[in-house]
């Protein structure tokens, strides 16, 4: 019999097709090389490695889905596996990357002007100019219906005026694509983020996606044309939308800051000798380490699944919804027993668990927090919307 | 000019390898297998004299089972243009591996061979030398740097003493040390184009080599356990133990 990969328990990667495989292959060894020997560091300093942008620009990853416009045209799966691996590495990775291509290069691609994406996407695919994504406002994310950043004509522009909160990238970006109310419903504008009455700025002493930059904005009468306006969408899908794609994409990543923390784990509970033995020989240290690669498995699948459902035009909402709350769960347990099973070590940024778990903590709360996704299931059981 | 870049399918250079349980091989079930990292070397070096002018035609090769097409995919996401599998179950040793070369190389025409120097599973360091004699063409082994000016190679290696550099005669065989380059990371849309690149299936039998082992492999195991450490309590009995030994 031969031995199994304790990442892969049931050979999943067989599944794979030869050019997903290289997908994953390549941002692996991407991540390897050029984001683990620098990102506790910048963890630990409080900084987005910008630094990369450029090669993580020039690998294809940034609007990896999308067709022309500079973008590689990649399937669901090829995406979830390089939200997998930049996530192995780090979530503010992933979640750049999320933002940049789910958040911002979709909706211009789905609902923008021809104008319009042949301005933005091409640079952006280049990472010449960066998004952020305002939707959520300080008074809370679970409701966008009622938003309060709302934008009235005013000629051929139109005024925007409010707040955004949590915005990943915000002091990055150069341009916003900001939700907000009009007279014909939700509306999505492409703000520039060097217009006048545009603020963003940091939000200092985060304990979670150190390495990630996560700001507010604030809109004071900033003047927008009518060019910058979304065309071809009106309310709350919108939005939802692109929330529905970087979502698929967060089912994924999860797995990869898990493996990480197992990887780890596995080497540590083998190495350490305690009472004369490894920690692994103990039976309480295996039921915690077999229970971590059941729940991995299981994660797997349901993204592997997702994915195809995804490529195959099928993907249902409730679907993602299931598969975001389980498998963003799955890691954060897994992330809390590592640290806990590396005793002291532990608790430093030298071994990886302790940043993937507090990392892991913004990501049960944002893009829909574990308890929203639940109720989302939940009405689906019971056709009954119980938020 | 063409440069033939062979590359040879390994398991991967992060796999801890571990000896099949019947003793008959090391498992490869359900293991990473990657383009072995010298010829990748040697590759991104190929890529390099292309992409600087100095070459038209990067084709890159590989003998053994059906699975080595995925590492031809990746050389032609790389980079390469276009890939040769010679397509064989059965184990191809030094010579076998070199033979079968060389009637890809009198098929082909290329100015340079570049392999990598080693493969990693079998270390043996022997096909580009092979390749090089039977072609009766010269070799410049072990690069780490290499420059191109018309019909000649400037090659420095890295030796024993120290940097030693040789001209060679083009057509020739180079292989490739670890310090030529740092291979690129192959980017995802060159992925999807290599889908669409050539790739050309020859059987070995095919090319008239036969594959027969010069050499058989009667058993492997793996490398003994390292017996535990042992505490010593004093300086003395540490230089004690050094003589008892005839260390010191």
């Amino acid at each position: 019999m031969h031995s199994l990969d304790p990442l892969d328990l049931y050979s999943i990667a067989d599944e794979l097709t030869d050019e997903e495989r290289m997908i994953r292959e390549s941002v692996a060894r991407f991540v390897d090389q050029k984001a683990l020997p620098i990102i506790a560091e910048c963890f630990d300093e409080g900084r987005f490695p910008t630094e990369l942008i450029p090669e993580i620009a020039d690998l294809g990853l940034l609007g990896s889905s999308l067709e022309g416009y500079g973008c590689a045209g990649l399937n669901g799966v090829s995406y979830g596996l390089i939200c997998q691996e930049l996530e192995r590495g780090d979530s503010g990775l992933r979640s750049f990357v999320s933002v940049q291509s789910s958040l911002c290069m979709y909706p211009i691609h789905a609902f923008g002007s021809e104008e319009q994406k042949e301005t933005w996407l091409p640079k952006m695919a280049a990472g010449e100019v960066i998004g952020c994504f305002g939707l959520t406002e300080p008074h809370g994310g679970s409701d966008p219906a009622n938003m309060k950043t709302h934008a009235r004509r005013d000629g051929e522009d139109w005024i925007l005026n409010g707040a955004k909160m949590w915005i990943t990238n915000g002091t990055l970006a150069q341009i916003a694509i900001v939700w907000a109310r009009t007279e014909d419903g939700i509306q999505g504008f492409i703000v520039e983020t060097d217009s006048r009455g545009f603020e963003a700025r940091d939000i200092k002493a985060k304990m979670s996606l150190r390495a990630s930059v996560t700001s507010e904005l604030y809109f004071d009468n900033v003047r927008v044309p009518e060019s910058n306006r979304l065309p071809k969408v009106k309310g709350l899908k919108g939005p939802l939308s692109c929330l529905n794609q970087a979502r698929y994409g967060i089912t994924w990543g999860p797995i990869g800051a898990a493996q990480a923390c197992l990887d780890e784990t596995l080497r540590y509970t083998a190495d350490r000798e305690l009472f004369k033995r490894p920690l692994a020989a103990n039976q309480a240290v295996q039921l915690r380490l077999a229970d971590m690669a059941r729940r991995i498995t299981a994660a797997q699948l349901i993204s592997l699944r997702l994915g195809r459902l995804k490529d195959a035009g099928r993907m249902h909402p409730t679907q993602v919804s299931l598969a975001k709350w389980n498998n963003v769960r799955m890691a954060l347990d897994i992330a809390r027993e590592c640290r806990d099973l590396l005793g002291g070590s532990g608790i430093t940024l030298e071994y990886v668990p302790i940043r993937h778990m507090l990392n892991l903590e913004s990501v049960i709360t944002y893009e829909g927090t574990e308890t929203i996704h639940q109720l989302v299931v939940g009405r689906e059981l019971t056709g009954l919307n119980a938020f | 000019m063409k440069i033939l870049v062979p590359i040879k399918r390994v398991v991967d250079y992060n796999v801890r390898v571990r000896v099949k349980s019947d003793g008959s091989g090391v498992e490869t079930e359900g293991v990473k297998m990657s383009i072995n990292p010298f010829d990748e070397i040697a590759l991104e070096e190929a890529l390099r004299i292309k992409e600087a002018g100095k070459a038209e035609e990067v084709i890159v090769c590989s003998i053994g089972s059906k699975d080595c097409q995925q590492q031809l995919r990746t050389g032609l996401a790389m980079g390469a243009d276009r890939a040769l599998h010679v397509l064989t179950d059965d184990e191809v040793q030094p010579l076998a591996a070199a033979r079968a070369l060389l009637k890809l190389v009198e098929k082909e025409d290329p100015k340079i061979v570049f392999l990598g120097k080693q493969a990693i599973d079998d270390d043996c360091n022997q096909t580009g030398q092979m390749l090089a004699a039977l072609w009766q063409r010269p070799q410049a082994t072990f690069a780490s740097k290499v420059d191109l000016d018309g019909e000649i190679a400037t090659v420095t290696r890295e030796v024993d003493a120290g940097l030693e550099t040789l001209e060679v005669d083009l057509p020739a065989v180079l292989t490739s040390d670890l310090r030529l380059n740092e291979p690129r990371f192959v980017k995802l849309p060159d992925i999807m184009k290599a889908k669409r690149k050539p790739l050309e299936e020859i059987a070995l039998a095919e090319l008239g080599v036969d594959a027969g082992p010069a050499l058989e492999t009667t058993a492997f195991e793996p490398p003994p356990k390292r017996a535990g450490g042992r505490m010593l309590e004093s300086v003395q009995e540490l230089v004690d133990e050094l003589k008892n030994k005839g260390l010191l």
